[in-house]
């Protein structure tokens, strides 16, 4: 009976694919269900706060597979299609509309979902979060020159929605409760980069500006601060931040700990049973403590790595975490995490970008912040990810003399 | 005007050093040019097959050159997408080294 089960896979984002596609060349020789609730095809979720906004047309989202290659792997693709609940005694997931279906092994990649802002918000007002194909579509359709874009958060997602929206015209308001942007995202010499060219391309930026609420008031919302200031738009972005989907696992009693808690082979508290990207939390080798991330290379490989797992292999995940994001034409690249206790290097490479190096106590390379362009930043964050994989202890004068490359410190 | 299959000259060998690459364009195309460990040279279509990311920006090894956005990597000798997110093969371009002059054939 046991052969008949499948491997199932819930949730068809980066992770989930990834892993479905990894699941059939690892040489599973059973069925593979892939269960999203999105009615389309799977998708990359970074183009919906960059190009998708400001291409003359909507092309539509960039799916990461085709139909046809589904067929090719024997993917049975459930789209638009809800797992509603696990029975761990009898290996079994309930779906939308009552179907069962029994798991050999289960992946559990349910991903995140935009937080929500915790103040009274008025029904009757234009406001969005962005986490779907359909969301960046309605925000699109509202950009027009000379429309009032209000953006509540200064995080990666809002401040692309700026940028984006700025490009197309929009009058752009961020507000930002903390002292500055990207508190703990990026080292402070870079968030002031970062400010100036949103600064430069128009966008208004106010820090320390706690929402209190947002009212409709004729045909626009508005948006009051705490301290009594308020700011009229035709639409107001939410951009605070994401949490996990962990609800189908808790309710299965799975362990939960910043997310699905999983071990280093991404296994959950279940045997049967794997998790990966943005709901996963694990425990990072190199870092010694449990994080959870949000950021699209880790999801896609995390979901090739339970796949393999899920078959059977043991390997644990210890890939140096990577992430990404656009802001005008320069593009901020970060590998690896850093904390307060780490000492900060600055490499100033004058008006084409910085990188920040962040050494451990112990001199370890920890982490390698790096914004300007492609061209200037790009091989050392990633000669850097090498290095701190590697645990390289580099000499700080070193790597903050652009003189001396960074490829020469790297053994 | 350059007909297909025209040899363009791109440029002198020491332009390139081994294990780099070099953007080339002509008219409205872009190439990568790479120079291998061993001294050749080899061309292949210039953006990406991910985004629209020039790969002469990439990290060379090997047989490998890298895209410098996400990391999807091709093989240089064919065009062949070898690593995720590329998945999409680029074309490659034959070229020819004429006295210490490297031409592509476009
Ligand atoms: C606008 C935007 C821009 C981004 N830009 C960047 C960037 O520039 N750089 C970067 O590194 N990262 C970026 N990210 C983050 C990156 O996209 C995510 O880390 C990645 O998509 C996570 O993949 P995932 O598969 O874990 O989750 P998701 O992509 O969220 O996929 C999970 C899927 O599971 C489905 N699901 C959940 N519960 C169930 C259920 N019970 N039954 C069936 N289906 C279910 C969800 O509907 C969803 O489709 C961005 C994200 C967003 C939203
Ligand atoms: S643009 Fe080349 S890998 Fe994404």
């Amino acid at each position: 009976m046991k052969q008949e089960r499948a491997m199932i896979v819930v949730g068809a984002g980066e992770a989930g694919t990834a892993a479905a596609v990894a699941l059939r060349q690892g040489g599973w020789p059973g069925r593979v269900i892939l269960i999203g609730s999105e009615a389309t095809l799977p998708y990359e979720r970074p183009p919906l706060s960059k190009g998708l906004l400001t291409e003359g047309e909507d092309s539509g989202p960039k799916f990461l597979i085709t139909a046809q290659r589904l067929t090719e792997l024997a993917i049975d693709y459930l789209a638009g299609v809800n797992v509603l609940s696990i029975d761990r005694a009898t290996n079994t997931v309930s779906l939308q509309g009552g179907e069962l279906l029994a798991y050999e092994r289960l992946l559990l990649a349910t991903g995140a979902r935009p937080r929500t802002l915790g103040v009274p918000v008025d029904p009757e007002c234009r406001m969005v979060t962005l986490r779907t194909y359909a969301d960046a579509v309605a925000i699109r359709q509202t950009l027009r020159p000379g429309c009032g874009v209000v953006v509540i958060g200064g995080g990666f997602i809002g401040l692309e929605v700026a940028a984006s929206a700025v490009s197309r015209g929009a009058s752009v308001t961020v507000l930002e409760a903390g002292p500055r942007l990207l508190m703990r995202a990026v080292p402070a010499s870079i968030a002031e980069r970062i400010k100036a060219k949103h600064l430069d391309a128009g966008v208004r930026i106010e820090l320390d500006a706690t929402v209190a609420g947002i009212e409709a008031v004729e045909e626009q919302s508005l948006v009051s601060l705490a301290d009594g200031r308020s700011f009229p738009a035709d639409l107001v972005l939410v951009g605070v931040g994401a949490v996990p989907n962990v609800e189908l696992a808790q309710a299965a009693g799975l362990a939960i700990e910043k997310g699905i808690a999983a071990s280093d082979t991404l296994a959950t508290s279940d045997p049967d049973i794997f998790t990966a990207g943005d709901c996963c939390s694990f425990p990072h080798r190199l870092y010694g403590e449990r994080m959870r991330l949000e950021v699209w290379r880790n999801a896609w490989q995390q979901g090739a790595i339970a796949a393999a797992n899920m078959l059977g292999l043991g390997s644990a995940y210890e890939s140096v975490p990577w992430f990404w994001s656009d802001q005008y034409d320069e593009t901020l690249q970060i590998a690896g995490i850093y904390s307060n206790s780490d000492a900060a290097i600055n490499r100033d490479l004058g008006d084409k970008g910085q990188i920040c190096f962040y050494l451990a106590p112990d001199g370890r390379l920890v982490a390698a912040c790096g914004f300007g362009s492609l061209a200037t930043i790009s091989k050392d964050i990633r000669i850097a990810e090498t290095m701190i994989g590697r645990r390289i202890r580099p000499d700080a004068d070193a790597l903050a003399n652009p003189a001396i490359a960074i490829k020469s410190l790297a053994s | 005007m350059t007909k297909i299959g025209e040899w363009v000259e791109v440029c002198t060998s020491d332009a390139i050093a081994p294990e780099e690459a070099m953007r080339f364009s002509h008219g409205e195309r872009s190439f990568a040019i790479i120079r291998s460990l061993e001294g050749n040279f080899f061309a292949i279509d210039g953006h990406c097959s991910h985004e629209k990311v020039h790969l002469a920006d990439g990290i060379v090894d090997g047989n490998i050159i890298e895209c410098p956005k996400h990391f999807g990597t091709f093989d240089y000798r064919t065009g062949e997408a070898r690593a995720l997110p590329a998945c999409v093969d680029l074309r490659r371009y034959e070229i020819k080294v004429d006295s210490n002059v490297v031409f592509i054939k476009i």
